[in-house]
């Protein structure tokens, strides 16, 4: 085992690790990437639930208006991009920018919501019409619930950023935390208007 | 340590288990009082069921309140007894095992212990609005037409602790992972954070399935929806497949934390390392892999097709591979050494018996040939309740008297306890033996009314659940008397060498005084003492010596 010298250096380490928040390190990323990880698996099991639909049921698909969720997809794909840009702000200490980029990520995601609910309005089938619509209004629906979450989480990142100096180059976990959700919201309604509308 | 008394719980004070507190510890303490809370109810609904059974009519309860009362037993046994009993220890030992102050997010972790609370009085409310009587699995349309809003209850219900225990395993996952102590790599972990490790991957990788299906069950029953009933177009089938690949993993999110549980205690009172560390180790997440491609063997007799079966039926087979790797290390373990057998090896032996059975049958099970004779009879009902009774409960009772010198500061009284492994023994195996014969007989499951040939097994079976009813009694005049008169426990009664021991029983609020030291690995019994740090504690030396 280790000698009494090693042992202290540990000790010491141990008592002051590298980074630190609230006194102890910081794993909220690592938590976090754990969470999605089961968020995703909801996702899987509606997917595959809907799969299995279109797989054993004969005429079960219907077709879907592709404009007004053609125009959603490019808005909610760039606004990753644009979200993106606000990290990189908040790397060069520039809060102004990170409430820039932020705010437009926010109003890319509420366009992208208000465009749902157009959609929704204007559906020529309701929610217990046929197992497609069922389908159709359970999956868009419960990722609509995620891109508002995500939404209230860039607001809370901009209601945040008010404070002088609550963000900085060295500690932004809000920042990264609520761009790595939004990217996921993406990545799954990416897939989702790929089964849904276009398969 | 002086003042233990009033005290109880190193410096905690008895109304800190009535707080939202962020101490592991406390944590682990109230899951721990949750569960058995919930256990004492869902064994008294089984005692009804098995009441009824004592007779061929349905003459003690209702047809409808007997569906109630078996669908209420399976929910809380599954769901608020043996799954939070595994988070209890995983709250409590985790972070002592690994020289932590704590849980990685604490206030996550006292979020997931309230939701348990709230999940049991949801279900327990549903009795006043007719409690769902589809049993634990909730099949439709079954569930759909047998009792609209305690049926919506259930469901709540399991969404939260199905919450509830997903931030617990984000909680488990990342204090292994991110807060061993910085000497502590993960081949010197002890087994019981290995077990946790594969237990917290399952639950990240297969409840939120089952999320996704009590929504969309949800939806069925009240928005009108068809998701899984045949009349409206919908697929029964599709639940089942969603169903079953959270709950056939559920199994192993009930048994492997215990698996951990004895991989601590049989090395600890046989004096021997364990044998194959990494074998148990990586069996653990074998265990956890197959366990997420086994899901179809509860659906050989739902019209799924041949090729598909015989996929399953080879995979589930293949869990009895690292299952018996494990049994086989247990029993090496133990093979030839110091066994004492206290209150908890007697639990952990037991185990090792009750288990091998319940994992014999279930690879019987497997085989769908004879999982077709079987389906849904008593066989089935045997079988699963020897994994998870005479597996998953008789180690958790194992866990109760290892770490009760921990947990209070005190010891048990030791004789009440070894009355208690008996009358547990005895009962359980008159209760659940005579089922497989039953089964194999045709005595369906879940039915009130049963052929009066199967009455004199069936009258066994209900005398042994009374004696297993008993046998709590003996258990907590072990426990409540280790509490009030108990003696002073000491750091380390057991002479143990995982790091839970190092500190004072019970451990002061951050844990540790100083970083503790890794002075052996967890299971090295019997190797010679000048081998060791020279600046090891002097105390532990001391035992050593007195070991060697």
């Amino acid at each position: 085992m280790q000698s009494s010298t090693t042992n202290k250096a540990i000790a010491t380490e141990y008592q002051n690790p590298p980074t630190e928040h609230h006194g102890h390190p910081d794993y909220r990323m690592f938590g976090l990437v754990l969470f999605l990880v089961a968020e995703s698996m909801i996702f899987i099991g509606l997917f595959a639930a809907f799969l299995i639909y279109k797989a054993t049921m004969p005429d079960f698909t219907k077709n879907l208006e592709l404009l007004v969720p053609t125009v959603n997809t490019i808005i909610l794909v760039s606004s990753s991009f644009v979200m993106h840009k606000g990290q990189s702000a908040i790397k060069n200490d520039d809060v102004k920018g990170l409430q820039l980029w932020f705010g437009i990520t926010a109003l890319m995601g509420a366009i992208f919501l208000s465009g749902q609910v157009y959609e929704y309005a204007h559906m020529e089938f309701g929610l217990t019409e046929h197992l497609f619509g069922s389908c159709f209004y359970v999956l868009t629906g419960f990722h609509g619930l995620h891109v508002t979450a995500g939404l209230l989480f860039t607001l809370a990142v901009l209601w945040r950023s008010r404070e002088q100096g609550h963000y900085s180059a060295q500690s932004h976990f809000g920042v990264e935390a609520a761009e790595l959700y939004w990217h996921f919201v993406d990545v799954v309604w990416i897939i989702l208007f790929g089964l849904v509308y276009l398969l | 340590m002086s003042d233990a008394i009033t005290h109880h719980g190193g410096d905690r004070r008895w109304t800190d288990y009535f707080t939202f507190c962020t101490d592991h510890k406390v944590i682990g303490i109230q899951y721990l009082v949750t569960a058995f809370f919930f256990y004492f109810i869902g064994g008294a609904l089984a005692e009804v069921v098995r009441t009824e059974l004592a007779t061929p009519d349905p003459d003690f309860v209702s047809p409808e309140v007997y569906n109630q009362m078996f669908t209420m037993h399976g929910t809380i046994m599954i769901f608020l007894w043996i799954v939070p009993a595994g988070a209890a220890f995983a709250n409590y030992l985790i972070p002592l095992m690994i020289g932590a102050a704590d849980m990685a997010f604490p206030r996550l972790n006292a979020v997931a212990f309230w939701m348990q609370p709230v999940g049991g009085i949801l279900l327990i409310v549903s009795f006043f609005v007719g409690a769902p009587q589809a049993g634990w699995t909730a099949y439709p349309p079954l569930s759909l037409i047998s009792g609209k809003w305690g049926q919506e209850l259930w469901i709540l219900c399991l969404l939260i602790l199905g919450t509830a225990s997903i931030l617990g395993a984000i909680n488990f996952v990342t204090t292994i992972f991110k807060m061993r102590a910085p000497d502590m790599d993960i081949h010197s972990m002890p087994l019981f954070c290995w077990a946790m490790l594969a237990t917290s991957a399952l639950i990240l990788l297969s409840t939120p399935v089952l999320a996704g299906a009590l929504v969309l069950l949800s939806f069925d029953l009240m928005a009108g929806t068809a998701f899984f009933n045949p009349t409206g177009g919908g697929d029964p089938i599709v639940y089942q497949h969603l169903f079953w690949f959270y709950s056939h993993p559920a199994v192993y999110i009930m048994v492997l934390p215990f698996f951990g549980v004895i991989s601590e205690i049989l090395p600890v009172h046989a004096r021997k390392p364990i044998f194959g560390y990494r074998a148990i180790a990586y069996s653990g997440l074998a265990i956890s892999f197959l366990g997420l491609i086994v899901w179809a063997h509860h659906m050989f007799t739902s019209g799924t097709p041949g090729w598909l079966r015989m996929f399953f039926m080879a995979t589930t087979m293949l869990v009895a591979v690292p299952t018996g790797i494990k049994i086989f290390g247990w029993c090496a373990t133990i093979w030839g050494g110091k066994i004492q057998l206290n209150s908890a090896m007697l639990f952990a032996i037991g185990f090792l018996s009750s288990f091998l059975i319940g994992g014999l049958s279930g690879v019987m099970l497997a085989a769908a040939p004879f999982d077709i004779h079987v389906h849904d009879t008593y066989f089935v009902v045997g079988h699963f309740h020897y994994v998870l009774f005479g597996g998953a409960v008789f180690a958790l009772f194992g866990a109760v008297y290892h770490w009760f010198p921990k947990m209070t500061g005190k010891m048990y009284q030791e004789t009440w306890g070894q009355i208690h492994f008996a009358m547990t023994f005895i009962g359980f195996n008159l209760t659940f033996l005579p089922m497989h014969y039953l089964g194999l007989q045709g005595m369906n499951r879940r039915i009130a009314l049963y052929d009066p040939q199967f009455q004199p097994l069936n009258e066994l079976a209900t005398i042994g659940s009374y004696i297993l009813a008993l046998s709590t009694f003996p258990f907590l005049i072990s426990v409540i008397w280790g509490l009030l008169k108990g003696p002073a426990a000491g750091r380390n009664p057991w002479r143990a060498l995982t790091l839970e021991w190092q500190t004072t029983s019970p451990p002061s609020i951050e844990n540790f005084d100083e970083p503790p030291v890794l002075w052996a690995g967890p299971y090295e019994y019997g190797i010679d003492a000048e081998l060791r740090d020279e600046d090891s504690i002097e105390e532990m030396l001391a035992e050593v010596a007195e070991m060697s």
